[in-house]
């Protein structure tokens, strides 16, 4: 819970997050090894200097830190931890939803756990899908289209395998699929980056919501574009929100973009972690204010309201989180630490 | 031409100054991405790294041809060879470039786009984002030169949409301007026609209306987002990468004047 000065609360949802193992012991090859150094990378240019990690901890911090970083020392109520299997890369995965499924046991009333699906697994992963779905509970998936698998470097959510899984994931009652487009990682080439996919699956499932995590930076405008056209479509504003530290105005030129396009109901606040701690970050968003020359120029606010729905309200929504009855749930909790 | 040792250092530094990374429209020199360069007789020898294991590959590729191409221009260079260490494919890349492959050749079937298709598009995005700054820069700073006593030509929309060639040329501008104005013009070529007299044109090399100015201000806009993005995590992750001094500095973000939108 965060609380303003006035004393108003302000309910938190982390809508992403990951409980990975890059440890040594499980890195199977040099891309695990890199994969892991180069969110390190971003880890430390991006965030403020004494909230830097060492190697080793950012390497495999394990679920009792990230319940104490998420919910005793950070300010989030409730996290949605993202399942992402790179098993190219990593003997037992990299955060797979077995792995994720720790804090969610630490913390049965404040985590979600998603799944993930690849097209590339066929008929079989169809069915396995079908299993995890029952067996977690499934609301939503994180899907990777960049992910290397054997000789392929990647699928688009139009190829008709994928059509397949969408059409699964419909029936199964998982409504949340969230893409990663942003500043992927093995990329052969910029086509990666591509945002245009989600437009054509986005029309043809208009049961389903897409978060394109990223705001497909740095394709924003593409992104944008997209997401004035399509209503089922958010925007999730990891890696754009720590850009608030070191880079206010660049932050500010982002915020008041995508309130413009997509407006307020529509972003989703996540702090990648591990890659950054949500303290921080929230922090710094409440007390961030639009210049006044933006307003104007732009048309848009980040008003009191605004920030409520992005923090909280708007993942609330799309989970169907009923917010004070999960405020009874987590008060009741043991280990709660109200965050001032 | 001085042809001692240093004299041809300097050659090739000035060369690959004309280098620019694609995406993000900097010299590869001032991005630090050059980390050997060694001449014997004629022939010249550079390394390059990149903030990632991850960089993409064709625009790895594409700067290492454009490296390639800008020194061997220079009169006594015989024989160029470029290197790119600590990258996924770097194996792959520095053979294509030692033989004197294409993109295309080099990955088969996983590349998907031409590279010179890749490459205008950059650099239509390098004009774009360099008339932004300097539109910006001219509507704002159009008062202040006024009240300076110099010559305060009218920066209104209509005045700039219909500013000539050459009146651009010699408008007189601060310094900060003066190199805005000449990164501009650098680019200008790729979207403009020849002999256009208009001294700004869109992406296509048609007029801008003056009163659709602000909005395609607020277009070209969002593409300087997105190389910003880029260019801030890029120098980040090499500084991180290679454990050089700390955080990219302000003067990095100083290329577009602040928004006054």
């Amino acid at each position: 819970m965060y609380r303003t000065q006035s004393g108003e609360e302000i309910f938190i949802i982390d809508g992403h997050t990951h409980n990975w193992n890059a440890a040594k012991d499980n890195i199977a090859n040099i891309h695990g090894q890199q994969f892991i150094d180069c969110f390190y990378g971003y880890h430390s240019v991006l965030s403020p200097k004494d909230q830097v990690w060492p190697k080793e901890k950012f390497d495999n911090y394990g679920a009792e830190q990230m319940y104490r970083d998420l919910f005793v020392d950070g300010p989030d109520d409730m996290a949605i931890v993202q399942s992402t299997y790179l098993t190219d890369f990593y003997k037992t995965g990299f955060n797979t939803i077995e792995r994720n499924s720790e804090i969610k046991a630490l913390a049965p009333d404040r985590v979600i756990v998603n799944g993930a699906f690849d097209p590339r697994d066929g008929e079989a992963g169809l069915d396995a899908l079908e299993e995890m779905a029952s067996k977690y509970k499934l609301k939503g998936v994180k899907l990777y289209t960049a992910e290397w698998r054997g000789d392929s470097r990647g699928y688009k959510l139009t190829d008709p395998m994928a059509y397949k899984y969408l059409e699964k994931a419909e029936k199964l009652g998982i409504k949340n699929i969230h893409i990663h487009k942003g500043p992927t990682i093995i990329p052969l080439d910029k086509d990666a980056f591509d945002v245009a996919d989600v437009d054509h699956v986005a029309t043809d499932f208009q049961n389903l919501n897409f978060i394109v995590e990223h705001c497909g930076l740095p394709r924003l405008d593409d992104f944008c574009w997209i997401a004035v056209q399509e209503t089922n479509v958010y925007g999730g504003l990891a890696v754009a929100l720590p850009f608030i530290h070191s880079r206010r105005d660049y932050f500010t030129n982002v915020i008041s973009e995508l309130l413009f396009w997509l407006g307020e109901d529509k972003l989703l606040f996540g702090s990648d972690y591990g890659i950054w701690t949500p303290k921080w970050l929230v922090e710094q968003f409440m007390a961030f204010e639009l210049p006044d020359e933006v307003k104007q120029a732009k048309g848009v606010d980040l008003t009191l309201q605004a920030k409520k729905k992005i923090l909280g309200l708007n993942a609330a929504r799309l989970y169907d989180i009923d917010i004070e009855a999960q405020k009874q749930k987590i008060a009741a909790g043991a280990r709660e630490k109200v965050h001032a | 031409m001085s042809l001692n040792g240093i004299g041809r250092e300097a050659e090739v530094r000035r060369a690959l100054d004309r280098v620019t990374d694609p995406e993000l429209d900097e010299p590869v020199t001032d991005l630090r991405f050059i980390d050997r360069l060694a001449i014997e007789g004629d022939t010249v020898s550079i390394g390059f790294r990149l903030p990632t294991y991850w960089c993409a590959a064709n625009f790895a590729f594409l700067m290492a041809d454009d490296m390639r191409r800008e020194v061997a221009a220079l009169p006594w260079v015989g024989h160029v060879e470029v290197t790119l260490g600590e990258h996924m494919y770097a194996a792959k890349i520095n053979h294509g470039l030692a033989h004197g492959l294409s993109f295309q050749d080099t990955f088969g079937n996983e590349a998907s786009a031409e590279l010179n298709e890749l490459r205008r598009t950059f650099l239509v995005k390098a004009f774009q984002r360099r008339q932004e700054a300097l539109l910006r820069y001219m509507l704002k700073h159009s008062a202040q030169q006024g009240a300076d006593g110099g010559p305060a030509p009218a920066r209104t929309a209509e005045a700039l949409v219909s500013m000539t060639l050459p009146a651009l040329k010699t408008l007189p501008l601060d310094h900060d301007g003066n190199q805005i104005r000449s990164r501009y013009l650098d680019r200008r070529h790729i979207c403009a026609a020849p002999g256009e007299p208009l001294a700004f044109v869109d992406a296509h090399g048609e007029p801008i209306a003056a009163d659709s100015l602000h909005g395609y201000l607020q277009a070209l806009g969002r593409v300087t987002i997105n190389t910003e993005f880029n260019g801030a995590l890029c120098r980040g992750l090499l500084a991180a990468r290679f454990n050089e001094d700390g955080e990219p500095s302000l003067a990095d973000f100083a290329r577009m004047p602040a928004r006054t939108a």
